[in-house]
């Protein structure tokens, strides 16, 4: 009935696959726009203690001070009083997809969920616009004392853990739209993983955006204690619309000492979606942290991963992939800061760009006097797959140690024509011989996930190819 | 089945390539169950041709015909020649750097089978063992189907899994564009030996060379002497013997007279 426009000239298979919407009733939805009442309305729908309610004020006031990024992508033409900040779709969360009113289960049915919790998760997250709808944690682990809460809960069921670390990786003022995901924060997931504790298959969580016009701001905070180990997933899409939604995540994570985390996303927007996330986390003596970035559709997206290496023997991967088609702007990357001696740091990434898209890498690797001993490497290869589309690369360095090692390297190739050829002339259509130099393009970062996550990212990679070539 | 057409026939075929003509009236017949070899001066156009059968959009077409089982091959894009059973053994292969050699097989067999009314790919376990049996034929390590295809092969690998290509693929006429080049003594023997299992009453061979020396292996019944973009003189197998003894000078100039 209510079918929104759509937009016509955008990737036909993601339209069946992602892009349909359910008409459902939500229990609340704020008004459109921003202003203290809509936050405070936010608060009290939750029940907040008043900390949480006047760190959002205060955030709100930050949000409206500070000016918009005047670099990166156009994020001019977000208009704020048009979004809706917070929309509950149900009632309650629960721990049994049978309870997941039937129109929301069968989104998550549609893309999934239950199937890959059975078959290969450790715990399951799925938020539905502003609220997590389902919620779930092997026993086994939860018995081990591990925690997988959607964040809000949290707060109410672990208030010391939780106020001890939230908000201190990423403070409010770090940029605008921190600022305002502090503001009106909603859902995303909170992790705790307790001292040695080894969770061996992944966690994840899904974030839906159904409703139109709609804002996602999702706060995830990952605490790995010592020697402790996690695999944290988050998968996202939104229907189709002709107008603008936002997604603005902030992820705070803290890998203590010998602990490692790794952070994978496979983002998968429609592109009418702004997306413009704060991920950072922070690593003590000898942890790793690894972030596995993969960036599809949106309208535009600015996200770089970052990690602040605080103590010695700590070690960042940052493995970045995005993919801009037709109307699409990736501005991706990631930061690497080492506040200590003998850290190192790896960054890759590969970006695609097609159909006039625009895609790139931006990163920073920071050295701090004093830490010598750091190695980083930096490997951003681009690929061209027509003369309109566009690649930028800005790699900033700033170096104020003398004894590092610092390694940069950089290509921008267009896809071949003997290679399309070569690959035909056996028998493979166009499209799908297009698909298999842009999969082997991003190989490296692909063979890093899961087998399950692997097919799914070159079943993405050939549905952005369909009908793009010919 | 009538004998009359022939698997594969050329008729006064006319190639440019970036508008400077290369072929200029060529024709040959080749069926199934023949091998022919075309020996060829640097330059005269057997490269050319092998790319034009093929489809590479980059030779044009300016005149003549091809046709394979009595199809009009020139109206066919290069992923439906290959499908229809025609296969090239490129000169330089390419790299395609993330894709390995199993996962593209399995691709390519899949795309060939359902053209040959198979909807259904091989299972997994089938398509293993043929690829085994394939890479044993060629004396090839196990380890190479998981490697990226010509991504940092040696010149003799690369001429090698491209016969592991076409004895998976199974096609039809195959075109080998100077598979020998670069092949030590062994693997020259290795290989050939391979393209001879191959070959039978199902299989027609075009086989470019410039030596004398792969013939000792593989036995044409026809060679075909190719110069400034035409066949000059065709003969059967002492024409690459007399070829080997006293060089193109000797054709230009019975082409001269
Ligand atoms: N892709 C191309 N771009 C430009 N020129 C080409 C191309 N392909 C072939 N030619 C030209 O066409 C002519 C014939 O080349 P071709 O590769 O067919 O020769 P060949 O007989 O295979 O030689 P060789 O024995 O050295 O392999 C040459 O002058 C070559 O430079
Ligand atoms: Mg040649």
């Amino acid at each position: 009935m209510n079918e929104p426009q759509q937009t016509l000239d955008i990737r036909e298979g993601y339209k069946e696959k992602f892009g349909f919407h359910d008409d459902i009733a939500p229990v609340f939805k704020s008004r459109r726009g921003l202003d203290k009442s809509v936050v405070e309305e936010i608060s009290a729908m939750k029940g907040e203690p008043a900390w949480m309610r006047d760190f959002r004020l205060k955030a709100l006031e930050q949000f409206e001070k500070k000016p918009l990024p005047n670099w990166g992508g156009n994020v001019g033409e977000i208009d704020f009083q048009n979004i809706f900040y917070y929309l509950k779709p149900t009632e309650e969360q629960t721990k049994n997809w049978d309870e997941v009113p039937a129109d929301i289960k069968r989104t998550f049915d549609r893309l999934g969920i239950p199937e890959a919790e059975q078959k290969f998760l450790s715990g399951v997250g799925a938020q539905y616009d502003s609220e997590t709808v389902y919620h779930k944690i092997k026993q086994d682990l939860a018995d081990k004392g591990v925690i997988f809460l959607d964040t809000g809960s949290a707060l109410e069921q672990h208030p010391d853990l939780f106020r001890q670390y939230f908000g201190t990786i990423i403070p409010p003022s770090d940029n605008k739209f921190a600022a305002l995901n502090s503001a009106v924060w909603s859902g995303g997931s909170f992790i705790y993983v307790p001292k040695g504790v080894k969770v061996d298959m992944p966690l994840q969580a899904y974030f839906r955006i159904n409703a139109q016009n709609m804002g996602q701001f999702e706060r995830t905070l990952i605490i790995v204690d010592e020697g402790a180990w996690v695999h944290y997933v988050e998968g996202c899409t939104a229907p189709i619309y002709a107008s603008d939604s936002l997604h603005s995540a902030v992820v705070e994570i803290i890998v203590k000492k010998g602990a490692r985390c790794r952070y994978t996303t496979i983002q998968n927007w429609s592109n009418n979606v702004f997306n413009l996330v704060t991920k950072r986390a922070a690593a003590y003596q000898d942890a790793t942290m690894e972030w596995v970035d993969a960036n599809l559709g949106s309208k535009l997206t600015m996200k770089y991963p970052s990690v602040y290496l605080m103590e010695p023997g700590a070690h960042a991967e940052i493995l970045s992939i995005a993919f801009a088609g037709k109307g699409q702007h990736q501005d991706a990357g990631g930061k690497a800061v080492h506040g200590a001696p003998n850290t190192t740091s790896s960054v890759v990434s590969k970006s695609i760009s097609k159909d006039g898209g625009r895609a790139g890498y931006r990163g920073l690797i920071k050295v701090a006097k004093g830490a010598k001993g750091c190695k980083s490497t930096v490997r951003c290869d681009a690929l061209l797959l027509d003369e309109h589309s566009r690649s930028d690369t800005y790699p900033y360095m700033e170096i104020e140690e003398d004894q590092v090692s610092i390694g940069h390297e950089a290509t921008v190739s267009k896809i071949g024509d003997e290679q399309l050829f070569y690959l035909m002339s056996r028998g493979i259509p166009e499209a799908e011989a297009a698909a298999m130099i842009v999969s082997g393009f991003i190989e490296p970062i692909t063979k890093e996930l899961p087998m399950e996550y692997a097919v799914e990212m070159n079943r993405l990679i050939q549905l952005q190819m369909e009908g793009s070539v010919g | 089945m009538t004998s009359a057409k022939p698997t594969l026939e050329i008729r006064d075929l006319h190639v440019a390539v970036e508008g400077k003509p290369i072929l200029k009236g060529l024709s040959l017949a080749v069926n199934k169950g023949e091998i022919h070899a075309l020996m060829g001066p640097n330059g005269s156009g057997k490269s050319t041709l092998a790319n034009a059968l093929m489809g590479n959009p980059k030779y044009e077409i300016t005149g003549g015909s091809i046709h394979l089982n009595g199809v009009d091959v020139l109206e066919l894009s290069a992923d439906e020649r290959g499908r229809k059973g025609l296969f090239l053994a490129f000169q330089y292969p390419t790299a395609i750097p993330g894709v390995s050699v199993a996962n593209f097989l399995r691709m390519a067999l899949t795309a060939r089978r359902k053209e040959m009314g198979m909807e259904k790919p091989l299972p997994p376990k089938e398509f293993r063992a043929l690829v085994k049996e394939k890479m044993a034929l060629l004396r090839m390590d196990d380890s190479f189907a998981g490697r990226y295809i010509n991504d940092g092969f040696s010149g003799g690998e690369k001429k090698r899994a491209e016969i592991l290509q076409m004895a998976v693929l199974q096609p039809e006429i195959a075109v080998l564009d100077e598979t020998d080049s670069g092949l030590d003594i062994d693997a020259l023997r290795i290989v050939s030996e391979g393209v001879n299992a191959l070959s039978g009453p199902n299989l027609g061979v075009l086989l470019i060379t410039h030596y004398q020396r792969i013939l000792n292996y593989i036995k044409p019944q026809f060679v075909h002497v190719l110069v400034d973009g035409r066949i000059v003189k065709s003969g059967g197998p002492e024409l690459a013997h007399e070829l080997e003894a006293q060089g193109y000078d000797w054709v230009r100039e019975i082409q001269a007279a």
